[in-house]
C-alpha cells in the first residue's frame, strides 16, 4: 500500500497545473464563500410579540408621546422580516425550532416602566430578546438590528426625558408656572427669587444675631444648590440608556463570527481539495486500466480504498494547514488550540476522502468522476450553510436530516468546535464523522465490488 | 478435449466454469487445460466470453460455478494496458514489481528491459510511448514475477503490422523457454499462424479445442481459408 501511496504522489508531482487548480480553486471558493457569509445582507426573520395591553397610552410628562405600539413595530420591522406571534411560549418554540432566528418581546409593563423614567421614582423599561445562535452570522446580525432600535428609541426617550428633566430644574431654579392636570396652574417660586426674598429680609435682621446667622447658611444653600443644578443638565443628556435589553440564548451554540468564517473556508477547501483529489485518483485507476492489475494482486480493493482515504487525509491536512497559516495573517486563530484543529481536519477529511472514495469507484473516468464529485459536493455545502430562519421550519427540518447524511456539516462542526472554546461540541461532531466515514467507505467498497 | 502438445501434467486446468452478469450468461461450462510451454489461442467473435475466462483464470473475477487449478505465479496482461501513463517504464515496473512482491526488484526489472529491449526507453513516460512500446511494457509487468502460466487478453489490439510481427516472435520465444501462454484474439488469421493449439468460445460455450488443421477438417476440409472454416464451423452449430 505503501508503494501505491508513493505512485500517487509521484503523479501529482508529474501534474502541476492539475494540483495548482486542485489546491488554488478549493482554497479561492472557500474564502470567497466564508468571507461572504460576514457580509450577509439578507433579512433574518424575528418573531414579535407585544404584550402592552391596547387601551394603554404613553404619556410623559403630560404631553402624548409618539412611540406608540405600531411606531415600534414598523421601526423593527424595516431591519428585520418579522412574524407576529400571540404568546411567549409561541415565541420560543419558533425560536427552537429555529424557524426564527429571535424574538422581541415588549413587556405587559413597558409603557409605565417607561413612563417611570420622567417620574420621581424611576425604574428601567426592559425589552426581552431571545435568540437563537444556531448560526452566529444571522444572530450577529439580528444582535446589531435590536439593538440598533433600541439604541434609537434610547435615544429619543433620553432626549425627552431630559428635557423634561430640565423644564423640572429650570422651574426649581428660576420659578414660573407650573401646569398640573386636574389641579391647574400655580407658581413655583424658584431658588433664585428665593434666594432674593431671603437676601432681603437678611438685611433687616441685625447683625450678629442668631437668626441672621441661619438666614445665611440658608442662602448659601440656596446659591449652591442652584449653581449644581445648572450643571446637572447637561449631564441629564448622557442618560443614554433608559431602556436596557435582557438576552436569552434559547438554543444554538454561538462562535465568533471571525471562527466562523474561517471555519466555512477552511472545511469548503478541504471538502473540495480532498474530494476531488480521492474521487480522481480512484477513476484514475480505472482509466488507466491498473485496476484490475493492482486489485488482482496483494493490494485488495479495500487496500485500494485504505490507501485512497490515506492520500485524501494526508492532502487535506498538507491544503487546511497551509490555508489556515495564511488566514492567520488576516484573522486571530488560536494556534493554542492546535492539536484539536489537527484532529478536526483528520477527520473532516477522512469524512471527505470516504465520500470521494464513494464518488470515484461509481465513475469510469476522471473527468466524470470530477464533475460528479463537484454536482454533489456543491449543493450539499450550500444546503449546510442555509441559516436557521431563512427558510419555514419544516424545510429546515428536511435540510438538517439531509445534511447530517454527509460529510459536510460535521466537518464544520468539527472546524468550529476546534477554533474556539465555545463552539460546538467537537466529540460530537467527530463521532457523527466516524459513522460518516464507515458508512460511504462501505458503500465505495460494494461500488467497487462491480468492477474489475 | 485435451492439450496434445508438449510434456507432463497440465500446469492450468479448469472444469465447467460458468459465469453471469445478471440475465447475461458470460460463461457455460468451459473445461480446458494446459500444459508447460503450451500456446493457447481463444478465439471466439465479440462477446463470446474470451475477457470473462481470461480474468476468472487470472484471479480478478469469481465463477459462478466450476472449479479451477492454477499455478502460484500467473500473470495478466489487460487488454487496455494496465499503466501509469505519468510515470516511466522503470517506475510502472518498480511499482508492479513491488505490489507482485517480487523478491528481487531491481534484478527483475533489468531483466524485463533486456528481454523487452526498453533499456533505451527506460526513463521515458508511458504517455510518450508508441502503443507498440507501451504494449511490451503491459506484457513486461505481467512477466515481472516470472510466472508459469502468463494471460494475455488481445494482445495485438492497436498495433501495426510489423508491431504486431515482434509481439508474436517474443510470445513464442517466451513459450519457447517453458512458460505456458494464454491468450484471446478475435483475429483468426494471427490465431491460426502462432497458435498450436485454439480453444473457440462461441456465447460463451467451449466449441472447439484442437489445432485449425483439426477445424479445417471438421468442416470438410473444402473451406478456401481458415476464416471461411471457422465461420461455416459456428453456423453449423447454431452460433
Ligand atoms: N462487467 C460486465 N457486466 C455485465 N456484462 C458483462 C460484463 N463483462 C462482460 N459482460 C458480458 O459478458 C459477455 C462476454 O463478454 P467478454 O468476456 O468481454 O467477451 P469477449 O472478451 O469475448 O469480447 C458479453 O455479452 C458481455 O456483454
Ligand atoms: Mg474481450
Amino acid at each position: 500500500m505503501g508503494w501505491l501511496l508513493l505512485k500517487d504522489l509521484q503523479i501529482l508531482r508529474r501534474s502541476p497545473l492539475v494540483v495548482g487548480l486542485l489546491i488554488a480553486y478549493p482554497v479561492v471558493l472557500g474564502v470567497l464563500i466564508g468571507f461572504a457569509l460576514s457580509g450577509d445582507g439578507s433579512k433574518p426573520r424575528v418573531a414579535f410579540l407585544n404584550l402592552v395591553p391596547d387601551t394603554e397610552q404613553f404619556q410623559i410628562g403630560g404631553e402624548d408621546e409618539g412611540i406608540d405600539r405600531g411606531i415600534a413595530r414598523d421601526e423593527l420591522c424595516s431591519r428585520v422580516e418579522c412574524v407576529d406571534v400571540e404568546s411567549r411560549s409561541e415565541a420560543e418554540r419558533k425560536v427552537e425550532d429555529g424557524d426564527v432566528i429571535a424574538a422581541l418581546i415588549l413587556p405587559d409593563d413597558l409603557l409605565d416602566e417607561l413612563e417611570s423614567l420622567a417620574s420621581l421614582n424611576p425604574r428601567q423599561p426592559t425589552v426581552e430578546v431571545l435568540v437563537n445562535e444556531d448560526d452566529p452570522v444571522k444572530a450577529s446580525l439580528v444582535d446589531d438590528r435590536i439593538s440598533a432600535l433600541v439604541t434609537e428609541a434610547n435615544l429619543i426617550l433620553s432626549r425627552r426625558i431630559s428635557d423634561e428633566a430640565a423644564t423640572y430644574l429650570d422651574l426649581l431654579i428660576e420659578g414660573g408656572v407650573f401646569d398640573l392636570p386636574l389641579i391647574g396652574e400655580f407658581d413655583v417660586l424658584g431658588l433664585e427669587r428665593s434666594n432674593a426674598i431671603l437676601s432681603a429680609v437678611r438685611s433687616q435682621l441685625p447683625t450678629g444675631s442668631a437668626g441672621r446667622e441661619a438666614l445665611d447658611r440658608v442662602i448659601r444653600f440656596g446659591r449652591l444648590a442652584g449653581e449644581n443644578l445648572d450643571f446637572a443638565l447637561p449631564l441629564l443628556g448622557a442618560v443614554a440608556e433608559p431602556i436596557s435589553v435582557d438576552k436569552t440564548v434559547v438554543a444554538g451554540d454561538s462562535s465568533e463570527l471571525d471562527t466562523f468564517a474561517i471555519a466555512v473556508a477552511v472545511t469548503v477547501t478541504l471538502m473540495f481539495v480532498t474530494v476531488l483529489l480521492v474521487a480522481g485518483s480512484l477513476a484514475l485507476e480505472r482509466e488507466e486500466n491498473a485496476f484490475s492489475r493492482i486489485t488482482r494482486g496483494l493490494v485488495g480493493k479495500t487496500g485500494l480504498l485504505v490507501e485512497k482515504v490515506t492520500l485524501g487525509i494526508a492532502a487535506s491536512v498538507a491544503v487546511t494547514l497551509l490555508l489556515l497559516a495564511a488566514l492567520t495573517m488576516l484573522v486571530s486563530i488560536d494556534w493554542g488550540r492546535a492539536p484539536l484543529i489537527l484532529l478536526a481536519i483528520l477527520a473532516g477529511g477522512a469524512g471527505f476522502a470516504a465520500f470521494g472514495a464513494a464518488i470515484g469507484s461509481s465513475a469510469k473516468e476522471v473527468r466524470a468522476s470530477s464533475l460528479l464529485a463537484f454536482m454533489v459536493s456543491l449543493p450539499i455545502a450550500f444546503l449546510s450553510l442555509v441559516p436557521s430562519g431563512t427558510v419555514s421550519g419544516g424545510v429546515y427540518d428536511a435540510i438538517e436530516v439531509f445534511r447530517a447524511l454527509f460529510p459536510f456539516d460535521p466537518a464544520l462542526d468539527a472546524m468550529e468546535g476546534a477554533l474556539e472554546e465555545g463552539g460546538p461540541d467537537l466529540l460530537v461532531a467527530l463521532l457523527h464523522t466516524a459513522a460518516i466515514v464507515a458508512a460511504y467507505g462501505a458503500l465505495a467498497r460494494l461500488a467497487l465490488r462491480r468492477f474489475a | 478435449m485435451g492439450g496434445t502438445s508438449k510434456d507432463g501434467a497440465p500446469v492450468i486446468e479448469a472444469q465447467g466454469l460458468s459465469k453471469s452478469f445478471g440475465e447475461q450468461r458470460a460463461l457455460h461450462e468451459v473445461s480446458f487445460s494446459a500444459r508447460r510451454g503450451e500456446l493457447l489461442g481463444v478465439i471466439g467473435p465479440n462477446g463470446a466470453g474470451k475477457t470473462t475466462l481470461l480474468s476468472i483464470l487470472a484471479g480478478i473475477r469469481e465463477p459462478d460455478s466450476g472449479s479451477l487449478s492454477v499455478p502460484g505465479q500467473i500473470g495478466w496482461v489487460p487488454q487496455l494496458a494496465g499503466l501509469y501513463r505519468r510515470l516511466t517504464v522503470v517506475e510502472n515496473l518498480r511499482l508492479f514489481a513491488h505490489l507482485e512482491r517480487v523478491a528481487d526488484v531491481d534484478a527483475a526489472i533489468e531483466r524485463m528491459l533486456d528481454q523487452t529491449r526498453l533499456g533505451e526507453r527506460r526513463d521515458d513516460r508511458i504517455g510518450t510511448l508508441s502503443g507498440g512500446n507501451q504494449q511490451r511494457v503491459n506484457i513486461a509487468i505481467g512477466l515481472l514475477a516470472e510466472p508459469a502460466v502468463l494471460l494475455l487478453d488481445e494482445p495485438s489490439t492497436g498495433l501495426d503490422p510489423r508491431q504486431r510481427e515482434r509481439l508474436w516472435e517474443f510470445v513464442l520465444d517466451l513459450a519457447g523457454s517453458g512458460t505456458t501462454v494464454i491468450y484471446s484474439t478475435h483475429h483468426l488469421l494471427e490465431a491460426e499462424r502462432y497458435g498450436n493449439r485454439l480453444l473457440v468460445l462461441a456465447d460463451g460455450e467451449a466449441v472447439f479445442d484442437g489445432t485449425s488443421d483439426q477445424l479445417h477438417d471438421a468442416v470438410g476440409g473444402s473451406e478456401r481459408d481458415f476464416e471461411a472454416a471457422f465461420v461455416r464451423y459456428l453456423r453449423e452449430r447454431g452460433h
